[in-house]
């Protein structure tokens, strides 16, 4: 690590201010960005924790019937309160890491992050929901920008996300045998107006929602009515843990034990 | 009825309370007065000549100390080679220099370049990104086929080729071999890779180096397998301290698997370092560097072939490896391939002819020495899994063709220089299918199958030569050491003893084991034994652990020293009790005499022996103390067979372990518990290698799995419940307790079982795959199954 000031605000308003400084940076679970710091990969001059900012903190409804939760939720959290209204995010919030990760990592953090094999964004997408921030809301389909790219501008901080619960649902995450992240997860969410499917670990540009299963599914919300489907290779991520072949067809066998799981 | 306490006896971990504990003292743990931190940069770059390094900014910077690089050690040895191997030839092997900080060029990425001393270990760490290094780049040699080619850039330019050694075994039995497989019935080919692991020891290693101006006395705190062979290599061969002014000292030491048995640059820096500046220097390796300097284990590629006759017998048996050496030799590295590889060919089996072949090779990537098993496993897989090959090519059962090849006569001499004691691989086989419950597999593969899952069953079988080993053997075959153990048995005025033994304990549960034995043989209480290891301060001069050597040798000498210690109390007890020493007998630490109800304590003859009021002056010296140095006649010959069962899901290629057992032949056993524990950690890292493991370098020699993020380690959910038997037992017929050693077999043993297991269940399913290279990932195992 490289030394640098800490800050610890306990409202949005002091963060967004502190965040201002030149290269100051969100902290928030640091589990990622502690390991990125200890590597000496990044130098910010200022971390500015949201750890002590009780509005970002907790699960809760909304009028809109939406499950409402603080940026800097942690994972351990989501997976304990919302097992019974949203089971399939609360599975895929208790599948991530291990207990250390999931008391301190956060779902905020994670979305700021976007990594390609990180498991929160399919939900996000999959289910549509809205990533709120310090400034304004942004629907899922328009913040996911790429691998690590997401629509944040800078110093901007997520403060809340909102999913609407679909009527089913279920994430199926094939482990990376070393890092446990996401070789390919697939979240499947149907709604009153169709289906939405979401992927992460699989391609190059970051979770994406794929369009031909959704028609599928929507018409049918069935395993077999995925028969026949499948995702080119190209532009899905290669590396020593699995060619783009493998996670393209990881993708349709993963979505059709999503749908045979959801509940 | 189990013991509850001495030989054969569960007694419980007494070291574990500590390491539970947090209170273990690890080499971390030492902190000397007034020390400094090192930190050393390290190359980036698998290959390069060094144009320049420039230090004057980073010398300049806060709490730095000083600066060394290459030239400060110009005066200084390298790292020495502590085994040569003699070629085909008759020559040598190619030896190169192994500078402890890079001389000229950079051969892999971790090499170290510069060493920044400073008050902390950030200061330390940011002066060394202030260097500023010139490197030429030059093409990297990763693949060892090309390195070997005429045109292949050179690792280390002062030698005529990247080959290490070309090395036949036994060189005279190759023709034979030849015109077996010309005769043969059928033979049966495979190529397989061995491939490169990284040991990963829970605690990285760590370097304290301390020097007294005061003694002119240099301590060097290490995390290390054998302290004095560390002293006798870094004293003698690099820094030229004599032995009576260099200590080393390795305490508690968080798991070793090998790779903390040689000596690295970092322990030779940090003294030297110490010496210089008259200040302790402390570096501790990040997860990071250790991926990058820890020797790696492994990596050989092979092709082997068996050659049968008509009637299924094995009869000749020729296999060509090549073996990584890395960049530099690492201490033991050129033994691994060869003498503790080639010599493990014959397996269980009374094949009669056999040739061996390696070519070890240089290339830019880590130095490869020895990894649990260090050779044998190489030797097992390829052995184990060729067999089933041909067990499949001939349409015969797999375990009946092993059984009607097994050696069934002992002591049995092999074709390849060693003699098995004992063994009997046919009880271990029943054993296994006992245990395994085989008889049940095809009721469990039908309800896997009723879930959609491709179930397989793996058998093989090991052999592994322990206890290494006979001194004047080892020694005309090249070792530069000794291979003996020491113990000094101290016993104390009140009887309490303590035992000073040269073997070194990081996890093997010594402290436990060792007081077992001690106090079974004068019938005392386990508690009043104490070991004391990893101090050459402590301990007499002594060989350490590694190669399951531990009780087979170590125990050895404990247990000559220990007859010692009788013999003499003994004398005592006869003064005291007035009667022949002839007629005393010693029962439950009580000496008595033949015949009568005459008898003193234990404690009674320790207190004569130190306070000798009443004592035989005239004929022995006071005192109750005594050391024996055992030098073992042979190896020993733990055996085995294993049985695994996978299932693989069909559509993604993912394999489970659901099943595995695992029969050994230990021999006589200390702790029936302990010697359990070993084999469930060596089950744990053998099949980490054969589904998880694995290091890989791109071809620009760049490390791609460099951290746990891409390096597979097995996790507790990656493992079944094991069933593990070792109650088959033939002691071995030449060491004093009959033991053979433990602590390497399941690694050795595990992988060919987990393959051959996947091998079976894709055939099963009707997939006409052969062969898949480790690990069996699920991206591979699906690879293979679309027929790539
Ligand atoms: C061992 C291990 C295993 C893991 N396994 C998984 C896994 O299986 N699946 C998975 O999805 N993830 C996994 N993770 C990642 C984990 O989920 C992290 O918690 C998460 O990616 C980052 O969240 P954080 O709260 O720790 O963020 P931090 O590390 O604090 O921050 C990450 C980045 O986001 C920024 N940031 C943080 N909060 C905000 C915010 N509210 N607004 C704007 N920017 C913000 C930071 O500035 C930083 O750039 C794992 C991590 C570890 C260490």
């Amino acid at each position: 690590m490289y030394a640098f000031d800490f800050e610890k605000p306990s409202t949005i308003a002091e963060a967004v201010a502190a965040l201002k400084d030149e290269d100051a940076q969100a902290l928030s679970g640091g589990q990622t960005l502690l390991p990125t710091l200890k590597q000496r990969l990044a130098s910010p001059s200022k971390l500015v924790s949201l750890g002590g900012i009780a509005e970002m903190q907790g699960i809760c409804h909304n009028d809109a019937g939406q499950i409402c939760i603080g940026a800097a939720t942690p994972h351990a959290r989501v997976a304990a309160e919302v097992a019974g209204d949203y089971p399939a995010l609360a599975a895929l919030a208790g599948g991530i890491g291990d207990p250390a990760v999931r008391n301190r990592g956060t779902i905020g953090g994670s979305l700021a992050n976007n990594d390609p094999s990180a498991c929160y964004p399919s939900a996000a997408l999959a289910s549509g929901a809205v990533i709120v921030t310090n400034a304004r809301q942004i629907a899922a389909d328009e913040y996911f920008q790429g691998m690590f790219a997401t629509a944040l501008d800078e110093g901007e901080i997520i403060t809340e996300v909102r999913f609407p619960v679909p009527q089913s649902a279920a994430y199926v995450k094939f482990e990376q045998p070393a890092s446990r992240f996401a070789l390919v997860g697939v979240f499947v969410a149907r709604f009153a107006d169709g289906v939405r499917v979401a992927v992460t670990g699989a391609s190059e540009n970051g979770v994406f929602r794929w369009a031909e299963a959704e028609a599928a599914l929507s018409a049918n919300f069935a395993a077999d009515a995925l028969d026949g489907l499948s995702l080119p290779a190209d532009g899905m991520i290669a590396d020593l843990h699995g060619s783009a072949a493998y996670r393209a067809h990881l993708v349709a066998v993963l979505t059709k034990r999503a749908v045979a799981n959801a509940s | 009825m189990p013991k509850d306490s001495g030989i054969g006896a569960s007694s419980k971990r007494r070291e574990d309370v500590r390491f539970l504990t947090g209170a273990g003292n690890y080499t971390d743990d030492i902190n000397v007065h007034g020390q400094a931190y090192v930190h050393f940069l390290r190359s980036d770059v698998a290959h390069g000549r060094i144009v320049s390094i420039d230090t004057s900014d980073a010398a300049a910077m806060p709490g730095v100390v000083r600066i060394f690089t290459g030239d400060d050690f110009a005066g200084v040895g390298g790292l020495p080679c502590g085994w040569q191997v003699t070629d085909r030839f008759g020559q040598p092997m190619q030896e190169p220099a192994h500078p402890v900080l890079a001389q000229g060029k950079v051969r892999h990425v971790g090499d170290p370049i510069a060493a920044v001393v400073a008050d902390s270990p950030e200061q330390a760490r940011d002066a060394a990104e202030a260097i500023a290094v010139e490197i030429e780049e030059l093409p990297a040699v990763v693949d060892m086929k090309a390195a070997l080619s005429a045109d292949a850039p050179k690792v280390h330019d002062d030698l005529t080729s990247n080959l290490c050694y070309d090395w036949g075994f036994v060189e005279e039995n190759k023709d034979a071999v030849a015109a077996a497989f010309e005769k043969a019935a059928h033979v049966t080919t495979l190529e397989l890779v061995n491939q490169r692991l990284v040991a990963n020891p829970m605690e990285p290693r760590v370097a304290v180096g301390d020097y007294s101006r005061a003694t002119d006395e240099s301590t060097l705190y290490t995390t290390s397998q054998n302290p004095h062979v560390i002293r006798l290599l870094m004293g003698a061969f690099v820094l030229g301290i004599p032995e009576h002014k260099l200590r080393v000292v390795a305490p508690d030491v968080g798991g070793g698997f090998g790779t903390k048995i040689f000596h690295y640059a970092e322990e030779a820096f940090c003294t030297f370092a110490a010496r210089q500046l008259a200040r302790a220097v402390k570096w501790t390796s990040s997860r990071s560097e250790a991926f990058m300097s820890d020797a790696h284990g492994r990596d050989h590629v092979t092709k082997i072939e068996l050659a049968l006759d008509a009637d299924n017998n094995f009869t000749a048996l020729r296999t060509e490896t090549y073996a990584n050496m890395g960049a530099y030799l690492s201490t033991f590295a050129p033994s691994v391939p060869t003498w503790l590889h080639g010599t493990l060919m014959a397996g269980n089996y009374k094949t009669p002819l056999i040739y061996v072949n390696v070519k070890a090779v240089f290339t830019n990537t880590v130095p490869v020495d020895a990894y649990r098993g260090a050779g044998r496993p190489e030797a097992t897989y390829q052995l184990e899994r060729v067999i089933d090959k041909a067990a499949r090519e001939l349409g015969v059962d797999p375990i009946a063709l092993r059984r009607q090849n097994f050696i069934t006569q002992f002591p049995y001499a092999t074709p390849v220089a060693v003699e098995y004691d004992t063994g009997d691989y046919h009880a271990t086989m029943d054993k296994l299918e006992e245990i395994a419950d085989l008889a049940g597999f095809e009721a469990r593969l039908a309800e896997s199958k009723a879930r959609g899952k491709l179930r397989g069953l793996g058998v093989n079988c090991y052999i592994e030569a322990c206890g290494i080993a006979p001194s004047n053997l080892v020694g005309q075959l090249g070792a530069r050491a000794g291979l003996y153990e020491s113990a000094t048995v101290r016993v104390n005025a009140t009887g309490s003893i303590s035992v000073m033994t040269g073997s070194h304990s990081h996890g093997q549960g010594h402290e436990t084991a060792f007081p077992q034995v001690v106090a079974d043989m004068l019938g005392i209480d386990e508690s009043m034994v104490e070991i004391v290891h990893g101090d050459t301060a402590r301990t007499p001069m002594g060989m350490g652990t590694y190669g399951s050597r531990s009780l087979a040798v170590g125990g050895s000498a404990m247990v000559k020293a220990t007859n010692k210690i009788i013999a003499k109390a003994k004398k005592i007890a006869a003064h005291l009790l007035e009667a022949s020493e002839a007629d005393i007998e010693l029962k439950d630490g009580q000496f008595s005499v033949a015949g009568t109800d005459k008898s003193v304590a234990w404690g009674d003859v320790t207190l004569a022996a130190y306070v000798p009021h009443n004592y035989p002056l005239e004929d022995m010296e006071p005192g109750l103390e005594e050391t024996a140095f055992y030098d073992p006649s042979n190896f020993t010959y733990p055996s085995g067979a294993y049985a695994c069962e996978v299932e693989v899901d069909p559509d993604t290629g993912r394999v489970t372990v659901e099943r595995f057992a695992a029969a050994d032949d230990f021999g006589n056993i200390v702790n029936p518990m302990i010697v359990s524990g070993q084999v469930h950690g060596g089950l744990a890292q053998g099949i980490g290698q054969a589904l998880l493991e694995g290091a890989a370098y791109d071809e620009n020699g760049q490390l791609l799995t460099g951290s746990y993020m891409d390096y597979a380690m097995p996790r507790a959910s990656d493992l079944p419940f094991y069933t593990v038997d070792h109650s088959c037992s033939t002691p071995c017929t030449h060491n004093p307790l009959g033991v053979k050693g433990c602590g390497e077999a399941g690694a050795i043993g595990s992988p060919p079982a987990v393959v051959n297991a996947v091998v079976d269940a894709l055939r099963r399913q009707g997939h006409d795959i052969t062969h898949i290279d480790m690990p069996l990932s699920p991206s591979r195992v699906w690879a293979a199954m679309q027929g790539e």
